[in-house]
């Protein structure tokens, strides 16, 4: 009798036909490519004179400073998107195949890991080309550049974790909403306008507060070529990466328990 | 009651054809008479609904003309629409409401004064049975509910002329029975004609005074059910045999009795020359030559027969529906 | 009056369109998760925004020191947007549920249809904006205008509603899907931000972003609103806003209503 597919097999396996399923259908490819883009286009277009406040120190321009943020977002919703993928899977009774044929069913989880972060590799491609053409000045070097899209990927994978544990416990697209306004509610408590040091009131302590902002100033650190906190933040990463990786594990078993 | 002289429908020619496409009702003629049962009986895609969608002025036809209730559906759509009720392929309802909202907002759209939408909205939310049920949402209505209540809606402004098109696809036998009699009643007490389109036997066997089979767009058959039966005439005996390669050694034997036709998987069946007093003879002939069948039926001629008779071919789900005409009978030794 | 008569006539068009109304509040408050989003995702996002971007109040030439006030605005264009989807949504499952030939066989007018559909929004958007001025003055924001302002404020709130609804509703009838109407959804969205919801026009650096937002006719939508919260009377605002809200809702009644005359092709 057939024990199921090897590990990472089976996890490839399972990433491949997840990702031919977004390369082929646009409604599901194009989304995830154009927020990003709108974003940068409405924030370093239309709000760009916010780089005149007094304090605003950053030295690489406003286009850069947004695209920390958008390079976060894109990152965190990409996830997010992925996370659509495994509720529709569940729901459409793709998941219990899934289930019956993999020894270890971890590797599924592992499989749409790799299909975010091959999706999300395509955003970035995109997005950086646009922001480069639309005046994005990095400061940081080769080492940098790759230390942040290092850190965009863990947030990718922080997502990710967070959107499947709920995919897989209520396995129902109508539980997108559920995935998606956390993660975009933590966004924008960032300093997603201004320098964190600019904020005031609430959001000041809110951002303080949300670890989403450590990663968003060392990305932006890390594009300007200044010294940024490394360890502490790739530690708060993956801190929440082991998290929320447990959450996403206990959400497999209970999956795997409903059959 | 006396039905009313002008509840009848009509079709000369009526032909409908979709842009860059297929003729999907390719001229009807027809007449039905007021206070009669009418069943439209065809496959998936044969015009039926096409063909109600014209009557009730959704639609409007291509070539040929109709008339409903003594108004053109063409020219005259207002007075079609106030004579006619219609309950169409979908229970077509807002799962937001109760039935009883339901009624209040057919009860207004139709004119009908305050007092009176009350009393007629709820008079008929009891006469199909949904009296419990009239204030809860019917988003969590069964399938037979929503059927009741998309009937009585139709029935909100006193029709003479009542379509329904496939009433009770998807019902349980007990929802289906019930739609049935309210159907009947309908007809005989008030004298409402129905035009009831259908791709069950049954239902037309059962509840259409007479019948007309579409195909393909076109009437092929029309009669009363009995009539069209009678056409066909024969019975016709099915054998499966025990050994599957003993089948054209079977079909040998039954070809002596009649011609063959169309049997199920697996198995052989002719149309018997004479009646179902042949059968005794089918038996003592197969057995004489030494062949076993595990099932032999004797089918009454049905209204898929009359169907196979002019199009070559079974009515969809014919066979599948409980209660059909058929008389099974033990494995017949050899 | 015997029914055959009554029905051959009908009911009155005040009747058949507050019946419609009646029906489309029902069930809109029926659903909240219709109702919810449309109120808490443009109070949180006037919440981040006007305190994530208060230092803007320090560019030079800005027109108040409280970027709560400036921002104040935001929610009631957006909340616009969710009545274009609410509004067109509820019409596309009517129309793919089969509810649509219901009413169709009915002697139901179909201005009647778009003008009970539009009473529906009519009501929600009232409450909208109800919730959001409430909430944007509790927090701290000051409406210029005065209690005055207050009654101007909600008529040209519910007219930009009923301009947008009108879209929605081109885009159900037109379409039949559900799917379809949400999938609008991004465009509108994308032309809240490409306007001046953000900053004030002349204070938009690029000259590419500040040109697209004096062409979008949404900036002066939300100019009119902003000025009486910032302002208090700029004639020449209000008037653009008024004039542009009236333009959008002739527009997009009109298209509604030569769709509707396709859709309801009974005879």
């Amino acid at each position: 009798m057939s024990r199921g597919a090897p590990y990472l097999s089976a996890a490839l396996g399972i990433s491949w036909r997840s990702l031919h399923n977004v390369f082929t259908t646009p409604a599901l490819l194009i989304p995830a490519l154009v927020f990003p883009l709108f974003f940068l286009a409405a924030f370093a277009g239309g709000l760009s004179a916010v780089a005149e406040t007094p304090g605003f120190d950053y030295p690489n321009g406003y286009t850069t400073f947004i695209f920390g943020f958008v390079l976060l977002q894109a990152s965190a919703l990409g996830g997010v998107f992925t996370g659509f993928s495994i509720a529709a899977d569940f729901e459409r009774g793709m998941g219990r195949r899934m289930l019956l044929a993999t020894r270890r069913r971890t590797a599924i989880v592992l499989a749409y890991l790799l299909t975010a972060a091959v999706r999300v590799f395509v955003t970035w491609t995109v997005v950086t080309v646009v922001a480069l053409l639309a005046g994005l000045t990095v400061g940081g070097n080769a080492t940098e550049v790759a230390g942040l899209y290092l850190l965009s990927l863990t947030v990718n994978v922080i997502a990710l974790l967070f959107a499947a544990g709920i995919a897989l416990r209520l396995r129902t697209l109508q539980a997108g909403p559920l995935m998606q306004f956390p993660i975009f509610m933590l966004l924008f408590m960032t300093p997603v306008y201004v320098p964190q040091a600019l904020l005031a009131g609430w959001i000041a302590g809110a951002a303080e507060l949300n670890p989403l902002t450590l990663i968003l100033n060392t990305n932006r650190d890390l594009l300007a070529g200044l010294p940024a906190e490394i360890a502490l933040t790739y530690g708060v990463a993956f801190g929440l990466i082991a998290l929320l990786a447990a959450w996403a594990v206990t959400g497999m078993r209970r999956a795997e328990a409903a059959g | 009651m006396q039905a009313a002289a002008d509840n009848s429908i009509e079709a000369s020619g009526l032909e409908r054809k979709f842009k860059n496409g297929p003729l999907a009702v390719a001229g009807i003629d027809l007449r039905v008479e007021p206070g009669e049962i009418y069943g439209f009986l065809g496959p998936n895609g044969a015009g039926k609904s096409t063909t109600v969608h014209m009557l009730t002025t959704l639609l409007p036809p291509s070539g040929g003309s109709a008339r409903v209730a003594g108004h053109d559906v063409v020219r005259e759509g207002p007075a079609v629409r106030a004579a006619i009720g219609a309950a169409l392929q979908e229970a077509a309802l807002d799962p937001h409401l109760t039935a009883r909202e339901h009624m209040r907002l057919q009860t207004a759209l139709h004119g009908l004064p305050r007092a009176e939408r009350v009393r007629r909205g709820d008079a008929l939310i009891e006469r199909v049975g949904l009296g419990d049920a009239a204030d809860r949402k019917v988003g969590g209505y069964s399938g037979g509910m929503r059927r009741r209540l998309d009937l009585a809606l139709a029935l909100v402004h006193g029709p003479r002329v009542l379509f329904l098109d496939e009433p009770t696809t998807g019902l349980d036998p007990q929802s289906r029975a019930a739609l049935w009699d309210e159907v009947a009643r309908l007809a005989r007490d008030e004298g409402v004609t129905v035009f009831l389109t259908t791709q069950y036997l049954e239902e037309a066997d059962h509840l259409a005074e007479r019948v007309g089979i579409i195909d393909d767009g076109r009437i092929v058959a029309e009669g009363t059910p009995a009539a069209l039966k009678a056409e066909i005439g024969r019975p016709s005996v099915e054998a499966e045999p025990v050994e599957p390669e003993q089948a054209g050694g079977v079909l040998g034997v039954l070809e002596r009795f009649g011609e063959p036709v169309p049997g199920a998987d697996g198995a052989v069946a002719v149309r018997l020359e004479g009646g179902p007093e042949c059968l005794t003879d089918v038996i003592r002939a197969l057995d004489g030559e030494g062949l076993r069948v595990a099932n032999l039926q004797l089918h009454a001629p049905s209204l898929d027969d009359v169907f196979l008779e002019k199009t070559g071919r079974h009515l969809e789900g014919a066979g599948e529906e409980p209660g059909t005409a058929e008389h099974e009978l033990a494995e017949s030794p050899a | 009056m015997n029914a055959a008569a009554a029905t051959l006539r009908g009911s009155p068009l005040p009747t058949q369109v507050g019946t419609l109304a009646g029906r489309s509040v029902l069930r809109t408050l029926r659903q909240p998760a219709m109702i919810v989003p449309s109120i808490v995702f443009p109070l949180f996002l006037l919440a981040v925004n006007s305190a994530g971007l208060d230092a803007a109040t320090n560019i030079p030439g800005f027109p108040t020191d409280s970027y709560l006030t400036f921002a104040l605005a935001f929610p009631f264009v957006q909340g616009a947007l969710f009545a274009t989807m609410n509004c067109g949504q509820s019409l596309a499952e009517d129309i793919e549920n089969g509810f649509f030939n219901r009413l169709a066989l009915t002697p139901m007018r179909g201005s009647a249809l778009i003008a009970g559909q539009l009473g529906g929004l009519v009501a929600i958007g009232l409450l909208q904006a109800t919730v959001y001025l409430a909430v944007g003055l509790l927090a701290g924001g000051e409406m210029a205008s005065g209690a005055l302002g207050v009654p101007v404020l909600f008529a040209l709130s519910i007219l930009i509603s009923i301009g947008f609804g009108g879209i929605g509703m081109f885009m159900a009838i037109r379409s039949g899907s559900g799917e379809t109407v949400q999938g609008t959804f991004p465009l509108l969205f994308v032309l809240l931000f490409f306007s001046s919801i953000s900053l004030p026009r002349d204070l938009i650096e690029q000259q590419w972003f500040q040109t697209v937002a004096t062409i979008n006719p949404v900036s002066y939508l939300i100019e009119g609103i902003r000025s009486l919260f910032v302002v208090g009377w700029d004639a020449e605002a209000l008037a653009l806003a008024f004039a542009i809200a009236a333009a959008l809702i002739a527009i997009a009644i009109s298209v509604a209503a030569l769709s509707l005359r396709e859709r309801l092709v009974r005879t």
